[in-house]
């Protein structure tokens, strides 16, 4: 397992490296700079500006300049940002888009197995048209409109009982966090639903379930220990990329509610073509995705003896 | 093959009271780790603080940003944020008062003619740490501007003094630039040439003072964090979440903290989504916000206190006047000058309260000799007509020697409105002139590209003032103007410029401004859209905003709490 | 006596000839996709899904046939019109600005209070009023929609300080009532004196030339002014720019349903591929595989679609959507590549698969016939999820420029306009929101009944 782990980890380091790269090479491949603004300057002060960023130096200077840079940790300073360095804004602003991430996948998750598990009990039922519809509902509707909706519906809410009942945004206490990541959640939570009851469909006709029952074991043991636990393979395989995804997806909950996440200067840094940010959240959400999905790959194998990794 | 045994109903309900109990130990467990976070998020103290839009008591107040100011250090900044946040935490030379009228600032009183200026500080100046401000510190800070070490963007600024521009280009040390000061409490500015408005640019944040053995101390954090800079204007920063909120308490040390009426503002929340903003302020917890033409109708409603003004910002359609592109033509444009509808594109398209329709680049706010310039001089009122407009259109094709007129490129932005206006104008040329217009979308920095390089035939842009004279307008469309994207060049415009900069009788600049002002409209220069505008509205309690075209808008140093209003 | 046995002769050892009967099946042999094409045209399911699905390409394809409007046409006087709303209009002359000059109208003086100047329609207001000798600050015009009530909410300020006396309002006028109010304002620009306020209800006009422009009037006829007209009838109302919304939504349909149905189905085929082959394979590959795919996900979607862009050099105004389908295959496969690979490997140890390998099974026909069939569920899961966030996904591309260019419309990006106007004329959304419902409903249904029909396990069940 430690052999294995290592393996993992270096192959990682690749990942991020190639990563790195591509992105490096496409940011300067797209037109325009983050000197570039609205009030065009002389040349002369463009010139000092390049000179001062080190924007003046041949593409592959640059770049490997920028390489020794991530070695030794320093991602530089931002260039909107023009006082902050890069691993600040990671370093302050990545631990809120965690919580708000990790608040929504344990939504997401809790919320699709039961959810998923209900349906497939109740097929076709009452229960699984319902839940259906929810579903149908929170696929189809966007992001956009789920987290206006839903702010729309707080601050009725508190108007309608006179206090607050819960913040409409902002960051800083639990009350902050439930609603948008609720929001968050929604859509993934959707989405293994579907995917919980498909899998538990599945394994409710299965053979080893009608041995059980045949067995004479009790309903509910049959039910946790056999069914919930291999229809919850599938899920636990998406919740790797989906921690991933959810917590750099968080841009429009983190604009709507006003949360200090790292999602909105991801992006931001995108449309400002703010080279050392884009850089540095793109190689470190690329480390955290690698490591989510080695620490997936390891769980899966601790649950599902038949996996052998090799 | 039989099913088996066991009963299915009593499995379902078996399993179904298994899952109940899930969800009871999910629900359990939840509280319990939502409650271990509000603990862990108590001890690490970064609470945004749940106050309220007006509180009486404290006499404090809470607003949104719509992004964290980019850069405080004076010396750089460029936007619109940090020079709003600059305008409460520092004081120039001159300020602008409630009424719009400069008056002193750090400045007590000060002399001018048209080649220098002379200040005279005041005593009781003095910067948050006590020590008073000097006249040495605006010569530090001006120094620094023009250092092309600093590659300040703003420096063209401070060409307007003494060897500004040279030094910036290297070719003169930072001592030779045109302010000096006589002893502490005495600067003198020397111009680089004859000039009647100083006092209107040196209201400027850039001309903003910092003080040397603070800023080396820094070691080039200078405006990073609250700690990082020194104050000398009515609030200072005394708490700076990044991303989540800033904080602002009245300065003990100011000089007029008498008259100053608010003890804290708080900037509690930073999103550009103004959806959210307005919600906020719904809830009660902030205490301004703006109003699009879909959420005038909520404040309508909600019998809201609705204000509206100019901020300033002239929006138009500029051509591109290179050789080889279509838009060359004269009559090409003529006749897109001809269905060109300011007053639908405001009225129907925008729907903004506040917008004006565009009749000119020179927009209705700014002086001239006695009254407004616009006043003065009326801008030509085009009135729309189609079929002249066809008329030129034809004479232009026979002109271009085309058979078929091509498709013409339209850029624009990842704005919203611009989006709007752009499909607009695309359906109007194609309505009433048969021309096949595309879009080009492209984002901010793209956009800027591809404006630079020329790739467009017509392009939606804007303008803001740097200072209040028309000469910020009117230079835009001089040949060497770096801003004239279109690369419109006439030598009688340009000699027109060089009469207004060069001037110091107004009437005499401002003659020139009105035959700039007819060139403009001759030859077709630009395709004037609207004047900006934007309604706002204040909680009933806090009065004395002050809303600015030039300078730090909104302001709210001259504002207070009203405790009786209701 | 002992008896002679006959001696034995060849035909005594000839082979007895081999009776056989055959069992009799008392139904044909059915293979595994005979068996699930049955079951799924029993499915209730499924067959609501089908007719949802055609239902959809009839709107698509026979929609614009029947129903003719230029969905890029705008118009003016019927803006963000909610459907079901009433439609006449009185002919007007067309527009002059308007210098408060005094018109021929016997009612209209300089000395009475507020009033009205001509009339009052939805082309222009105009107000008049008395000097007021106290208002040194100039007046200040308000608007509201609602009555003035006890809390004097004059409701928004049209302009904020005028020295004339008159003033022009044609700011987006509906046809309903408004509130006007004028204040007089002193040298600091507060209030002074009583405000006067005055109802008006607007009625919707249009000009002669706009009405003969849309066919509102048989051409050679000239009716008078201040003859009504019926304009036209949008049944599902318009949009932001007066573009009738059921023309744009069926040309919508054409973008959405085909980014929003083939982009899925290409990727999710591909991950499939790669991630069955990876999950087969196993081993040094199989890293080497998931690793790209890890790659290919952290990449900034957003940079890299701009980069796309320049690199299919589509043109200003250009609609680029095979580009964008090829930019959303490339960087949309790792997802569903690492779901089917997770199941494969969980498969592959199975016993079933041992037991036909032994039988003699090639590697491609375990893949085809036993292991993929078993990953069904999971793969229709993800393509129905797939659907909408396509359509989305197409939407933010037209929005960075790529993709449809405007005025094409797509279900998408009509989503986007729409929730901006959400609170005043929610219609906009929702509209195009349904129909995406409804695709994804079609799809989810289909899903259902697929894996119903799929399920090798309820093979024999039914």
């Amino acid at each position: 397992m430690l052999q294995y782990s290592l393996k993992r980890l270096l192959q990682g380091l690749v990942t991020v490296w190639f990563i790195a790269t591509a992105t490096f090479f496409a940011m300067h491949l797209v037109p325009g700079d983050p000197l570039t603004s609205d009030k065009a300057v002389t040349p002369d002060i463009r010139a000092n500006l390049e000179a001062k960023y080190g924007l003046d130096k041949p593409l592959f200077t640059q770049y490997t300049i920028y390489l020794g840079n991530i070695v030794r940790g320093d991602f530089g300073i931002s260039f909107t940002q023009k006082n902050r360095e890069v691993n600040d804004i990671i370093r302050e602003h990545f631990p809120v888009s965690a919580t708000l991430g990790l608040l929504a996948i344990l939504f997401a998750a809790l919320g699709g197995v039961l959810w998923g598990a209900l349906t497939a009990l109740f097929r076709n039922r009452l229960p699984d048209i319902i839940i259906m519809f929810l579903v149908i509902l929170g696929i189809s509707v966007p992001s956009f409109v789920m987290a206006a909706l839903a702010q729309l519906s707080l601050v009725n809410i508190n108007s309608m009982f006179g206090v607050t009942v819960l913040p409409v945004g902002g960051w800083g206490t639990v009350a902050h966090m439930i609603a948008p990541s609720l929001v968050l959640g929604l859509g993934t939570m959707a989405y293994l639903t579907r995917l919980m009851r498909s899998s538990m469909l599945e394994i409710v006709n299965s053979d080893f379930v009608r041995t059980a029952k045949a067995k004479g074991l009790p309903a509910t043991r049959i039910f946790s220990k056999h069914q919930l636990r291999n229809a919850s393979l599938p899920v636990i395989t998406v919740l790797g990329p989906a921690i991933a995804s959810i917590t750099t997806g968080g841009f429009v909950v983190e604009l709507v509610f006003a949360i200090p996440g790292l999602g909105r200067y991801f992006v931001q840094a995108v449309q400002q073509l703010d080279y050392t940010v884009i850089m540095g959240t793109t190689v470190f959400y690329g480390a955290f995705l690698v490591f989510m999905v080695i620490a997936v790959d390891l769980v899966y194998g601790l649950i599902d003896p038949r996996v052998r990794l090799k | 093959m039989t099913d088996v045994v066991v009963d299915e109903s009593s499995f379902v309900r078996a399993a179904g009271r298994q899952l109940l109990l899930y969800a009871f130990l999910t629900i359990v467990g939840f509280a319990l780790i939502m409650f271990l976070l509000d603990a862990a998020a108590r001890l690490a103290g970064s609470n945004t603080g749940s106050t309220n839009a007006v509180d009486v008591a404290t006499k404090s107040i809470t607003l949104a940003l719509a992004e964290e100011p980019p850069q405080l250090d004076s010396t750089r900044t460029t936007d619109q944020i940090s020079g709003m946040v600059l305008g409460h935490i520092m004081e120039g030379l001159l300020r602008d008062d409630a009424q719009g009228n400069i008056v002193g600032g750090v400045a007590e009183s000060w002399e001018m003619d048209g080649n220098g200026a002379l200040f005279h500080l005041r005593s009781d100046a003095s910067w948050s740490d006590g020590q008073p401000v000097t006249a040495q510190d605006f010569v530090f800070s001006w120094r620094t501007v023009v250092n092309p070490a600093t590659a300040s963007e703003y420096a063209f600024i401070m060409f307007f003094v003494k060897n500004g521009e040279a030094i910036n280009q290297g070719k003169l040390p930072i001592t030779d630039l045109g302010v000096e000061a006589i002893d502490e409490r005495t600067l003198k500015v020397t111009f680089e040439r004859p000039l009647t408005f100083f006092e209107k640019v040196v209201t400027f944040k850039t001309f903003l003072p910092i003080r040397e053995d603070f800023f080396q101390q820094t070691n080039g954090r200078y405006g990073a964090d609250a700690d990082e800079m020194l104050y000398n204007g009515p609030f200072r920063i005394t708490s700076w979440v990044h991303g989540a909120s800033l904080r602002l308490d009245k300065n003990e040390h100011y000089w007029r903290r008498n008259e100053v009426r608010l003890n804290t503002i708080h900037f509690g929340y930073i999103t550009s989504d103004a959806n959210a903003t307005l919600n906020f302020f719904k809830d009660g917890k902030i205490a301004q916000t703006g109003l699009s033409p879909e959420t005038l109708s909520v404040g309508l409603e909600q019998r809201w206190n609705i204000n509206q003004f100019q901020d300033g910002g002239v929006f138009f359609i500029e051509f591109n006047h290179r050789p080889g592109r279509l838009t060359q033509n004269l009559n090409l444009r003529k006749a897109m000058q001809l269905v060109n509808d300011p007053g639908e594109l405001v009225n129907k398209v925008t729907k903004i309260p506040g917008y004006l329709p565009g009749s000119s680049l020179f927009p209705t706010y700014l002086d001239g000799v006695k009254d407004k310039f616009r006043r003065e001089h009326p801008a030509p009122e085009i009135v729309p007509d189609v079929a002249a407009a066809r008329h030129h259109l034809e004479l232009a094709r026979q002109e271009l020697k085309l058979d078929k007129w091509p498709a013409l490129t339209l850029l624009s932005g990842d704005n919203p409105i611009s989006n709007l206006q752009a499909e607009y104008y695309q359906a109007v040329f194609k309505d009433k002139l048969g021309l096949d217009v595309k879009i080009d979308k492209q984002i901010f920095k793209q956009r800027l590209a591809k404006m630079t390089s020329g790739e467009f035939d017509l392009v939606m842009a804007g303008w803001g003032p740097d200072y209040e004279d028309l000469l910020t307008y009117g230079d835009l469309f001089a040949s060497w103007n770096l801003n004239n994207r279109g690369r419109y060049a006439s030598d009688e415009y340009d000699a027109l410029v060089r009469t207004a900069q060069n001037s110091t009788d107004q009437t005499v600049r401002v003659a020139a401004f009105a035959r700039m002002q007819e060139l403009l409209n001759e030859d077709v220069v630009i395709l004037p859209n609207y004047e900006k505008g934007a309604a706002y509205v204040t909680h009933k309690q806090l009065k004395g905003v002050v809303r600015r075209v030039i300078g730090s808008d909104p302001d709210y140093t001259y504002a207070w709490v009203d405790g009786a209003a209701e | 006596m002992s008896q002679v046995l006959p001696p034995l002769s060849a035909a005594d050892l000839a082979p007895v000839a081999v009776e056989q009967v055959a069992e009799v099946l008392t139904r044909p042999s059915l293979s595994y996709w005979q068996d699930a094409w049955i079951r799924l045209k029993a499915n209730r399911r499924a067959l609501i899904s089908l007719w949802i699905v055609i239902a959809l390409l009839l709107f698509t394809l026979l929609g614009p046939l029947l129903w003719t409007v230029d969905p890029s046409l705008q118009d003016l006087d019927q803006l963000s019109q909610p459907p079901g709303v009433d439609r006449t209009a009185i002919l007007v002359l067309p527009y002059i600005p308007w210098h408060g000059e005094s018109l021929d109208d016997p009612k209209d003086s300089t000395t009475d209070r507020l009033h009205i100047v001509g009339a009052a329609d939805s082309q222009a207001v105009r107000l008049r009023w008395n000097h007021d000798l106290a208002a040194v600050g100039g007046y200040r015009i308000y608007r509201n929609i609602f009555p003035i009530g006890v809390e004097q909410a004059y409701g928004l300020p049209l302009v904020m300080s005028i020295r004339e006396t008159w003033f022009e309002d044609r700011l987006d006028l509906k046809p309903r009532p408004y509130f006007y109010t004028v204040i007089s304002l002193n040298e600091l620009g507060e209030q002074v004196g009583e405000a006067q306020t005055i109802e008006v209800s607007l009625q919707r006009v249009i000009t002669i030339e706009e009405a003969r422009k849309r066919g509102l009037i048989k051409a050679g006829a000239s009716p008078a002014i201040g003859t009504a007209v019926e304009i036209k009838l949008h049944p599902l109302g318009t949009d932001y720019l007066g573009r009738d919304l059921l023309a744009r939504l069926m040309h919508g349909a054409q973008v959405s349903l085909f980014i929003g149905i083939v982009a899925p189905f290409l990727y999710v085929l591909m991950g499939v591929a790669y991630g069955a082959v990876a999950g087969f394979l196993g081993g040094a590959v199989d890293g080497l595989m998931m690793r790209f795919a890890d790659f290919v996900v952290a990449l900034p979607f957003l940079l890299f679609m701009i980069l796309f862009k320049i690199m299919f050099g589509i043109g200003p105004g250009e609609s680029g959507i095979l580009p964008m389908l090829v930019a959303m295959i490339i960087l949309s496969w790792p997802g569903t590549a690492r779901l089917v690979r997770g199941q494969i490997l969980q498969i592959r140890e199975e016993g079933y698969i041992g037991a036909s390998r032994l039988l003699g099974a090639k590697t491609p026909y375990l893949v085809m016939r036993h292991m993929i069939p078993n990953t069904m569920g999971v793969i229709l899961v993800t393509l129905t999820f797939a659907v909408p966030s396509a359509i989305f996904t197409e939407a933010f591309l037209s929005f960075i420029g790529m993709g449809v260019a405007p005025p094409t419309p797509s279900w998408g990006s009509m989503c986007n306009e729409g929730i901006k106007t959400m609170l005043t004329t929610p219609h906009e959304l929702i509209f195009p929101a349904l129909l995406i419902s409804i695709t994804v409903l079609a799809f989810n249904l289909l899903g259902d009944g697929l894996r119903d029909a799929l399920d090798a396990r309820m093979r024999s069940r039914e």
